[in-house]
């Protein structure tokens, strides 16, 4: 560590023990000698997929879950390409170390906050959660994260902070897809705050106990299993608290077929297609399809954020 | 005029042509090739053998405005291969859809023909295409006589229900979609073009 640049914040330096596996690392990446000269970025992708430190919870699934190979490529992340395999190709040059998160609105501790000063004083929790996608695909995930309400309480949102929007970062030099109007950018999603407190919401900061690979939503990402996966925002660097519902992007881009709740429903169909079945990745080509759980399988912790809502009408 | 024996030779290069999608998806399937079918095999293969079927489509349609441009008569003799290479990659992919991604649960199928728009234009294209495959034998076409030709033009109609299925179909990027429809529409013009030039120009 040094001391003789106090600016420098640990985040920017390269763990011992990280440096001394340079070489391994970037073996594993699949690097050769000459993509390693050629690589101007060589320092972002070493920062990437560090061990954590976890604890387990009462709130993971006891299903397997998906393999890394699965879950890291097969990504829905349009900032990079809207085929399933782009992010994986694509997103390895994002720059995820330094990061800051700005924190404004309707709170009494705005302001910009780094990386590790938002994750270092929690204790970093592993939760296996089913990912449920509008697609009518799913899986589960083993994430790393911050229950959500420990992170935002920090913040000491008032009284007129009844929703809380994030922003994914905006920076078309890096994320190529946002070089093209596909969704309205940057990346918007937003939950009522009593959403956003609810338990099971997490801020994600890592999956198979290390740190988020770029595509998967580095450096942080939320996840709020018992919605449509495209609730769960990537790459944040916004939190605003409001009193006013955001408009989120799928909501913009087709308001017919994309809501503000997005709750997993297997009895509101998408205008396209149904919602009563999904297709579980990696169960195999002759699996089929699985009945689609209410909630996502959740219904007991969240099942009272929307008793007496008309969820036909609120999707 | 190319010989019976180039013409011959043609076709079967242009046989082994047709089946290399094919060839390669199945590869890929066991692992033999990369990238392979990655984590949603089902979709995969469902998209690929559309793709293709629609691919093929539009090739079909090209053979004429080819022939009539470069004068090549003989391009009309690969016609017929490569329209029943379109039925044959729809054919896997409407099996793909009611074996694999539906398991043949009929209930699940009805409604999805019935109640999604995207799926009851893909199936009437395709319904639509069997009477011309089944029709595409030189006894047919004897048979049948002129009222062949009016049969096949059916498929304007099929191409045009196809890249309506893959628009409705496609989630947010219509990018490919656009591309394939604006193809159609230009061999469609085409014909339009070629057939009111016939009308003020008696031959």
């Amino acid at each position: 560590m040094s001391t003789n640049n106090p600016k420098i914040l640990p985040s920017e330096i390269t763990a011992e023990t990280d440096y001394l596996r340079r070489r391994e690392f970037l073996k594993i990446a699949g690097y050769s000698g000459l993509a390693i000269a050629a690589s101007s970025t060589g320092s972002a992708a070493l920062a990437a997929e560090t061990e954590l430190d976890t604890v387990t919870s009462e709130y993971s699934t006891d299903e397997a879950p998906n393999s890394h190979k699965d879950i890291t490529t097969y990504n829905n992340y349009y900032e990079f390409g809207t085929d399933k395999d782009d992010p994986h190709r694509y997103a390895r040059d994002l720059i995820t170390s330094p990061w800051t998160v700005s924190v404004s609105g309707e709170c009494d501790k705005p302001g910009n906050y780094n990386y590790e000063d938002l994750v270092n004083p929690h204790t970093l929790e592993e939760r296996i959660y089913r990912l449920r996608c509008v697609e009518a695909w799913s899986m589960v995930i083993p994430w790393v994260g911050i229950p959500m309400r420990d992170l935002l309480k920090r913040f000491e949102p008032n009284s007129k902070a009844t929703y809380v929007v994030f922003h994914t970062l905006f920076d078309p030099e890096q994320m190529p897809g946002q070089r093209r109007g596909v969704l309205d950018w940057p990346y918007v999603e937003g939950l009522t705050i009593a959403e956003a407190m609810n338990p099971l919401t997490l801020m994600a900061v890592g999956l198979y106990g290390k740190t988020l690979p770029n595509q998967n939503g580095a450096p942080m990402r939320l996840v709020v299993p018992w919605k449509y996966g495209f609730k769960s925002i990537k790459s944040i660097n916004q939190i605003i608290f409001t009193s006013r519902q955001p408009r989120t992007s799928w909501e913009k881009a087709a308001p017919r077929e994309y809501g503000f709740y997005a709750n997993v429903n297997p009895e509101v169909d998408h205008p396209r297609w149904s919602q009563a079945r999904e297709r579980r990745i990696g169960a195999g080509i002759f699996a089929g399809k699985q009945p689609t759980l209410m909630f996502n399988g959740y219904a007991e912790q969240v099942a009272d954020l929307y008793s007496g809502i008309d969820l036909r009408k609120y999707f | 005029m190319p010989s019976v024996r180039v013409l011959n030779l043609i076709k079967a290069a242009v046989f082994i042509a047709c089946l290399v999608p094919l060839t390669k998806l199945a590869l890929e399937a066991f692992g033999l090739l990369a990238p392979g079918l990655g984590a949603n095999p089902v979709e995969e293969l469902l998209h690929r053998c559309g793709k293709w079927g629609l691919n093929f489509l539009l090739i079909t349609l090209t053979v004429t405005p080819l022939r009539r441009l470069t004068g090549l008569n003989w391009l009309l003799r690969l016609r017929r291969m490569l329209g029943l290479f379109a039925f044959f990659y729809l054919l896997l992919h409407f099996s793909i859809y009611l074996v694999l991604d539906q398991g043949l649960a009929f209930e699940y199928i009805i409604e999805d023909i019935a109640e999604r728009p995207y799926i009851t234009v893909g199936v009437t294209g395709f319904l639509l295409l069997i009477p011309l495959a089944i029709t595409s034998t030189n006894r047919m076409m004897r048979r049948l006589g002129h009222r062949w030709k009016k049969l096949h033009e059916l498929i304007y109609v099929i191409g045009t229900l196809g890249v309506i299925h893959f628009y409705w179909q496609v989630k947010e990027d219509f990018l490919e979609p656009q591309i394939y429809a604006s193809i159609l529409a230009a061999l469609l013009m085409y014909r339009i073009w070629f057939r009111s030039r016939q009308k003020t120009s008696p031959a």
